[in-house]
């Protein structure tokens, strides 16, 4: 039996899926689906599958969210519906409601949230909701694992029952509309091509005319369609998604004054949070109070704890690299072979490995900005700036995380509710300098430029800020894709739950160490293959003389024009691609000392360098999460191929104006 | 007059909203219909989005969309 968990953003539904299914649940395939999808076993129940589908406003398709999940329910067999309602807000919640009992699937409504609205005096006659509703209603709080053993009894038995609201009772008293869902679902009956429920159909076609609906309809059945439309709308005198949506509204209306009692116009939580906001997003102090939070979680994952976790691990990793290497060695098992496993595979994987830390700390301030309603909060605050290059105010946190480290700051798009905007992000992150690419620019303008280090460096971080802004525009003007529109709720703040931070967190890092794991393995093994054997394929010592060397002597006069023509710097970016850091450490090998690096160019192709490295495509471990998340190894490696195109043209036009530029002042 | 020309902590009575297709269609299905009261809560640091309550919640919305819905003003 397949259960789908449908319902607002914000109203608990991540809690109860993960009350319900425990760990037990992993992101589900489904064909054609390019949202994550989580489904999971329930607890002690195999046979009952649980689906999370994306929380959703309505089953009108405005984004690719709610496309997925209207698509998902009607074509992908689900035996029955878990509805979750925050019962502090049924005014809205309850909308989306009317909308799934138009689907006739097994449906019971959770009312979630019961201790709050209790709390702030809400009172909910059960009873008579039920029988407004025509459905079974289970009160539960997901938080506090209440009423779920109740909920899961109640899905069965409606299923079982094949206890199926008819849902014609909310348009039973507008026998105009009544008769027009008749009339289109007879026609649809003789229409073999059409597996959408046909009543739902037909309500759906009414409300906003044909157009998001592939092409199933006849001929005949469009004519219909048109002139049941404009009977409607002669006898409403309204457009006709006005006349059904304010049907739902006046239904809830009356449900809401029959149903539900309570003291206050807004709940205690409502109040509770106008009041933080009048700090947290006050006109002054909000956008401050913002960037000490960011510094902090900064703080917290890339100066303080994170580096001491990370440290840990890679001592602990070098340390048990050492072991091996000496066991293996002393148990006869052959050179090459050794170093392959502990100088390649070990090393390469470990140095991502020394990523997870960070990742997990991120992931968890990340999910706590989440959950306790913040994260609205900072998209309200940064919206109207972010609008001017064509992206929402939601997109601001991924691209600060940029900073940090793209890894993170990538898989953190996922909180971008469209898929335009994740997109957007995911191209523009990369641009943004991330930490482990600060100890090459500190060495080598440190070398070159002494005194003016700090604003070469202060550049080049603006500089890939500016560029992302420029890129942002282009794509703007090019694709003419407008932002869509920002419709957002801005809940009640709530403590985050341990369960659910922690738990989100676990995944992040799982997910991210299995799908990165292939790419990363065969990286590392690829550069060590590189660094230790020549063309015929015999096992080297002088790494001047290593596959590595040939390769990058051949590659090399591609940078003639920016400066940097020499083998060694060439090759130092090819390592480089495993992660950033790995620059440096290939120039020491190779030069003796990076600092050496000024024994090979001047001033003006170290900046031109700096420039290449602060924009060419990022490293393999960034690599593997763009491609994780946009779902595509075709776009991925298209944005790997244009920023280093970008990345040279950028560098070629610094290179050629300093030359110019130099030769004026002399 | 507009949601847009709402002063803070004001009330207004939704009498229309302007404008067409998905947009119009989702602004009424998060709870702007003709007759609902809305009141302005906040606005953002840099002068936009708007914050409003409306049908018991909050929810935020650009002055371009509020400009879209045609309200009375309630007075208190």
């Amino acid at each position: 039996m397949r259960i789908a968990l449908v319902g607002n953003q914000n109203s608990g539904k991540t809690t109860l899926f993960n009350q319900l299914t425990g760990s037990n649940q992993h992101v589900g395939n489904f064909p054609g689906v390019t949202v994550d999808i989580k489904r999971g076993k329930l607890r002690g129940n195999n046979k009952l599958e649980i689906i999370d589908l994306p929380g959703i406003y309505s089953l009108l398709p405005y984004s690719e969210e709610e496309l997925l999940a209207r698509d998902f329910i009607t074509n992908q067999n689900i035996d029955a519906i878990i509805n979750i309602v925050d019962a502090t807000n049924l005014d809205r919640n309850l909308y989306l409601t009317l909308q799934l009992l138009s689907l006739e699937i097994p449906l019971v409504v959770a009312l979630n949230m019961m201790d709050e609205a209790k709390n702030s005096n809400i009172f909910i006659d059960l009873n008579k909701l039920e029988e407004m509703l025509h459905v079974k209603v289970v009160p539960i709080s997901a938080l506090r694992q209440e009423g779920l053993l109740e909920l899961i009894d109640k899905i069965q038995n409606v299923y079982k029952e094949k206890n199926i609201v008819n849902a014609d009772f909310l348009f039973k008293k507008e026998e105009k509309i009544f008769n027009s869902i008749q009339c289109l679902k007879a026609c649809f009956d003789k229409n073999n091509a059409i597996k959408f429920h046909h009543k739902y159909l037909a309500i759906h076609l009414l409300e906003t005319d044909e157009s998001s609906i592939p092409n199933i309809l006849k001929k005949e059945d469009k004519e219909q369609l048109k002139e049941e439309i404009e009977k409607l709308e002669n006898y409403y005198h309204k457009k006709h998604e006005e006349i059904f949506v304010e049907i739902r509204y006046k239904y809830i209306e009356s449900i809401t004054s029959k149903c539900v009692r309570k003291n206050n116009e807004i709940t205690k939580e409502q109040k509770k949070s106008l009041n933080i906001d009048r700090i947290l997003t006050h006109k002054y102090f909000g956008l401050p109070i913002f960037l000490l939070i960011i510094m902090f979680i900064f703080y917290l994952s890339f100066g303080s704890l994170g580096p001491l976790l990370s440290d840990l691990l890679a001592t602990f990793l070098n340390d048990f690299n050492g072991w091996s290497k000496t066991i293996l060695l002393n148990c006869g098992v052959s050179n090459t072979f050794v170093s392959l496993l502990v100088d390649g595979i070990f090393e390469g994987v470990g140095s991502v490995l020394s990523f997870v830390p960070t990742i997990l700390i991120l992931f968890l301030c990340l999910s706590i900005l989440e959950d306790s309603g913040y994260m609205a909060r900072i998209a309200f605050m940064i919206d109207k700036p972010m609008r001017k290059v064509g992206l929402s105010g939601k997109a601001f946190v991924p691209m600060i995380l940029g900073f940090g480290c793209s890894v993170p700051a990538i898989l953190a798009t996922r909180t971008l509710h469209s898929s335009r905007d994740r997109r957007l992000t995911i191209f523009l992150i990369p641009f943004m300098s991330c930490s482990a690419k600060l100890p090459i620019y500190a060495l080598i303008s440190l070398v070159f430029f002494k005194a003016q280090a700090p604003i070469v460096i202060s550049a080049l971080y603006l500089g890939g800020i500016v560029l992302a802004l420029l890129a942002a525009l282009m794509i703007k003007l090019i694709f003419n894709s407008k932002p869509i529109p920002f419709i957002m709720e801005l809940p009640a703040y709530r403590f985050p739950s341990f369960k659910s931070t922690t738990l989100l967190m676990w995944e992040k890092a799982k997910d991210f160490l299995k799908k990165a794991f292939s790419v990363i393995l065969i990286a590392s093994i690829a550069v060590w293959f590189l660094e230790n054997f020549n063309a015929r394929f015999e096992y080297v010592t002088d790494s001047n003389n290593s596959l590595l060397a040939i390769i990058s002597q051949a590659i090399t006069p591609i940078f003639k024009p920016l400066g940097f023509a020499k083998w060694e710097i060439t090759a130092s970016l090819i390592t480089g691609l495993s992660a950033k850091e790995t620059i440096l450490s290939t120039l020491e090998i190779l030069l003796g000392s990076a600092s050496n690096i000024c024994a090979l160019i001047g001033p003006l192709e170290s900046l031109s360098l700096l420039v290449f490295i602060s924009l060419y495509m990022p490293c393999i471990a960034a690599f593997a999460a763009i491609k994780k998340e946009l779902h595509s190894t075709f776009e991925a490696i298209m944005q790997m191929i244009f920023q280093t195109s970008f990345a040279w043209l950028i560098t070629f036009a610094v290179y050629q104006i300093g030359k110019v530029m130099i030769m004026c002042v002399l | 007059m507009t949601i847009a020309d709402l002063k803070l902590n004001q009330k207004g009575r939704i009498i229309s909203i302007n404008g067409k297709g998905l947009l119009r269609h989702r602004l009424m299905e998060m709870g702007f219909t003709p007759q609902t009261i809305v009141t302005l809560r906040k606005v953002a640091p840099f002068g936009d989005p708007l914050e409003l309550t409306i049908r018991n919640y909050e929810i935020s919305i650009r002055k371009d969309e509020a400009k879209m819905i045609e309200i009375m003003e309630i007075k208190e």
